[in-house]
Formats: structure tokens, C-alpha cells, sequence
């Protein structure tokens, strides 16, 4: 479990995340929604320890991550896969050295052997067992997101974070990353936190919701009342779309 | 004023990130074979006809400007040599390398940042900046002066070329010219500044790209901005190693 207890963050003058506390269950996808803006990212990036909060602290079953020795951290990250906004896969390797990185850089105690076999198990996992010599550039979105899975879960991790997994990617392609992440949370049993703005993926996914509106966090439920809570934000953010619109109208 | 020494204060806290223990010794030097290859070969033919061209010039003015009979024709050979080891070609072609590989580094790390590549290297806790930078850093220390000697070759053989063609002095004259006098602290001379201008260059063009915010306009002004920056540190430092050592 991920507990986040009282974080803040600034950037210089402006506070771009105010007292926000909440938490991420294990074995669950958790989501975190908000507009564009709104400091999802920001989250994320202190969850991972790209950014270091000015207030607060964040828990990994119980350890403060911001206050370990770099040696501590390393076992923490050791136990984190992430999959960015872009993939941000090498663009010089394929995608075999790709899902092969963390694993050189992290396990050392295994052989060539095991790590290929590992490196093939995952990308089979993600449909992609024909990919490994391909460059990233010779992907489409959609793969490159796939691949971006393959690689954040190659250390077997306890926890992975999304940044936006269904971005640039059509309805249905979403779908299948969306199933994609549920279906990994429940067989590895991880604890999964996923940035997204995508209402799809909100009514689908979302075990765990985190709703940040302006840095402030504004509501807490999970899938089943999301569409029923009487939070104004929370339903200017969910009914913004007219098609959403259109649906709350006619039920 | 104050943005300035912060730049120049955010420029050496990078080095210290840099000059750190590499987190894998294996990845490193496979890293620095790839850089030295690619920055050898990548800027060898440039190199070699910006030397040419240099040498052929220099010949012909040097001859024009030596018409006196009170001067020994032999002075071309020694003056083209001279001019080319110690300031031409340590100091235009560093120059040069700024265009070439400067803007290459930090383009590529530029890119690697705005994609979030450098994020996905961080979030497995290595040292990025270590990672990415210090085999280029290296890489250029090796492979620049390297590139400067065989620059210094192919500006003279492009003067005794010019020689041959045009005959402004004879091929003989040229050759007891380029082989009068000569000093080996001149070419210590030129070494020096050239692996002092190869870490100007890899590290101000990576900090700039290593330190980018925001998308590809950003990184086209990185770009510039390196480049200005980098051949101004070399001019004020040629200034410096030339008036203390010579």
C-alpha cells in the first residue's frame, strides 16, 4: 500500500499541490484523475521520487521513501515500474534491449539466459512476442505503449505507475491498454496507480479514485459511485464531454 | 547578473553529477567504445576538408604577403606550419566541433529529456547525468585531439598541394620550411588546448540539453544557445592558455 499523508509541492512562488492525502491500494488499479493541469503529474513524479515534496510524506508499506539512505531507495526502486506519458522507450535499442535495461541494471544475480527468458515472457504478456528487434521508431502508438508495459513490469514490480497510458490513442486501442493494466494489476497482484483524464477508462478501471482538482484534493470513491457522487467538480470533470452529457440526460 | 551566476552555479553542480562513480562499469565503457566510434568517424571528413582548406589558404596568403628577397622562401613552410599547429587548427576546429559535435550532444540529450527518456533512466535510480554524459565527456576527450592531429597533418599536406599546383614557392623550400625550427612544446602547446576546448564542448552542450523544459522549440534554443556559449568560453580560454604558456 502507498499511503500519501499530507504532500505539498512548490514550484517557486506557486504551490502546485496543496496538503493532498490519500491512498493506493495493493492489487488495485488507482486511479488519478483531474484536467489537464490539475497536478497529476506532479503526484506521480513525488511518488517516484523524480520530485521531492515540500510537505508530507510518502509511504511504501510503511516506508518513507524521501527520508531513506540512497541505498534504501535503490530496494524501493527496484520494487517500481513506470510506464510515461510517450513510453519513453530508448530510442537506440530495440525493444528487446529496452525491456532488457532494468533488468541489467537491477538484477544482477541473473544469468543472459534468465533475462531473455524474462524479456520474452513480458513481451509476450503484452502481445508483442514478435517485436524484439524492432526500434521503437518502427511502432505504433499503441505498441509503444505495449512495450513501455513490457518493460516497466520486467523486474516484476510491487508497484507500477501510468502517466497518462491511453494518451494519443484511439477509443479502442485505450480499451486494450486499459485491460492490459487491470489484467497485470490482478495476476501480479501490484499495486497500480494510473494518471489519466480519459472517462472510459474512470468507469472501466478505476478500483480506487483520486479526484485532484486545482492541487487541492476534491474527492475519493472508486468506480461504482463516481458517476453517482453529488461532487460539482468532480461532475463538471466527468460530464464535460457531450456525449457523457448526453448519457447522464437520458438515464 | 545574478541569472548568470546561477547558470554558471547549476553548470558545476551538473559536473559534480557527472564526474560520479559509474553505477554500471560494463555499461559505461560500452557506452564510451559507441561515442568515440560515432564521434571519430562522424566528424573526420568534416575535419579533414575544413584542414585542407585551411592549409591551401594560409600557404597562398603567407606566400603573397612574403615577396620580399630579403625573406628566405622558406619562411612559408615554417609560418603555415607554425599557424596551423598552434592556433588554426586547435582552435578552428574546436570551433568547428562546437556546429558538429556540440549541437549533436545536445540535441541527443535534449530529445532524451523532452520524451522523458532521462525520467526513465532516474525512476530505476541511475545516475543520468553520469550515465548519459561522462562517456561523451571522455569519448571527446579521446577522440579530440585525435582529430586535431590528423587536422594539423591534412592542413599541411593541403599546403604542400597548393605548393605543387600553383608553385608560389618551390615543394623543397616548403618542406625545409616545415621542418626548420621546429619545437615540441608548440605541439604540447596545442594539445593542451584542445582537451581543454573538448570539455567545453561536451559538457556545456550536455548541460544545455540535459537541462531543457519544455518541447522541440525549447530544444532548438538549447541548441543556439550551447553553441554561442561554448565558442565563447573557448575564445576567452584560448586567450588564458595561450598568455600562460607561451
Amino acid at each position: 500500500m502507498i499511503e500519501v499523508i499530507g504532500v505539498s509541492k512548490y514550484f517557486g512562488e506557486r504551490r502546485v499541490l496543496n496538503q493532498i492525502s490519500t491512498a493506493f491500494d495493493d492489487g488495485k488499479v488507482n486511479l488519478v484523475i483531474g484536467r489537464s493541469g490539475s497536478g497529476k503529474t506532479v503526484l506521480m513524479k513525488l511518488l517516484v521520487d523524480l520530485y521531492t515534496p515540500e510537505e508530507g510524506k510518502i509511504l511504501y508499506d510503511g516506508r518513507s521513501f524521501h527520508h531513506l539512505k540512497a541505498i534504501e531507495k535503490k530496494e524501493i526502486r527496484s520494487e517500481i515500474g513506470m510506464v510515461f506519458q510517450g513510453g519513453a522507450l530508448f530510442d537506440s535499442l530495440t525493444i528487446q534491449e529496452n525491456v532488457m535495461f532494468p533488468l541489467n541494471m537491477l538484477k544482477e544475480n541473473l544469468s543472459e539466459e534468465e533475462k531473455l527468458e524474462r524479456v520474452n515472457f513480458c513481451l509476450k504478456r503484452v502481445d508483442l512476442e514478435n517485436a524484439n528487434f524492432l526500434f521503437p521508431s518502427e511502432l505504433s502508438g499503441g505498441m509503444k505503449k505495449r512495450a513501455a508495459i513490457a518493460r516497466a513490469i520486467a523486474c516484476n514490480p510491487k508497484y507500477l505507475f501510468c502517466d497518462e497510458p491511453n494518451s494519443g490513442l484511439d477509443p479502442k486501442t485505450s480499451l486494450i491498454i486499459d485491460r492490459l493494466i487491470i489484467e497485470i494489476t490482478h495476476e501480479f497482484n501490484i499495486t497500480t496507480v494510473v494518471n489519466t483524464h480519459d472517462i472510459n477508462s474512470v468507469i472501466t478501471i478505476g478500483e480506487t479514485i483520486t479526484f485532484i482538482h486545482e492541487g487541492n484534493l476534491a474527492w475519493y470513491g472508486n468506480k461504482d459511485n463516481v458517476l453517482i457522487s453529488d461532487n460539482e467538480l468532480l461532475n463538471d470533470f466527468i460530464f464535460a464531454q457531450p456525449l457523457t452529457q448526453k448519457i447522464r440526460d437520458l438515464s | 547578473m545574478i541569472k548568470v551566476l546561477e547558470l554558471i552555479g547549476d553548470y558545476f553542480l551538473f559536473l559534480w553529477k557527472v564526474f560520479s562513480r559509474p553505477d554500471k562499469w560494463k555499461e559505461f565503457f560500452k557506452k564510451l567504445l559507441f561515442e568515440i566510434n560515432s564521434m571519430g568517424i562522424g566528424s573526420l571528413l568534416i575535419v579533414s576538408i575544413v584542414a585542407i582548406a585551411m592549409g591551401s589558404v594560409i600557404t597562398i596568403q603567407t606566400a603573397l604577403q612574403i615577396e620580399s628577397s630579403w625573406v628566405p622562401t622558406w619562411t612559408v613552410g615554417f609560418t603555415v606550419r607554425t599557424s596551423v599547429i598552434m592556433e588554426l587548427c586547435p582552435t578552428i576546429i574546436s570551433l568547428l566541433l562546437v556546429g558538429n559535435l556540440g549541437s549533436r550532444i545536445t540535441s541527443e540529450i535534449g530529445s532524451m529529456r523532452v520524451t522523458e527518456q532521462i525520467d526513465a533512466l532516474e525512476v530505476i535510480g541511475l545516475n543520468s547525468a553520469s550515465y548519459l554524459v561522462l562517456p561523451k565527456v571522455i569519448a571527446s576527450l579521446i577522440v579530440n585531439p585525435i582529430l586535431i592531429i590528423i587536422s594539423i597533418f591534412f592542413a599541411i599536406m593541403g599546403g604542400y598541394i597548393t605548393v605543387l599546383l600553383t608553385g608560389v614557392v618551390s615543394g623543397y623550400d616548403f618542406i625545409d620550411g616545415l621542418t626548420s625550427f621546429f619545437r615540441m612544446y608548440d605541439v604540447y602547446y596545442a594539445l593542451t588546448k584542445t582537451v581543454v576546448f573538448a570539455f567545453v564542448i561536451s559538457t556545456i552542450s550536455s548541460f544545455y540539453g540535459y537541462r531543457i523544459e519544455g518541447g522541440a522549440l525549447e530544444l532548438g534554443e538549447a541548441n543556439t544557445r550551447s553553441i554561442v556559449v561554448a565558442s565563447f568560453v573557448i575564445l576567452v580560454l584560448n586567450l588564458v592558455i595561450t598568455q600562460i604558456m607561451l
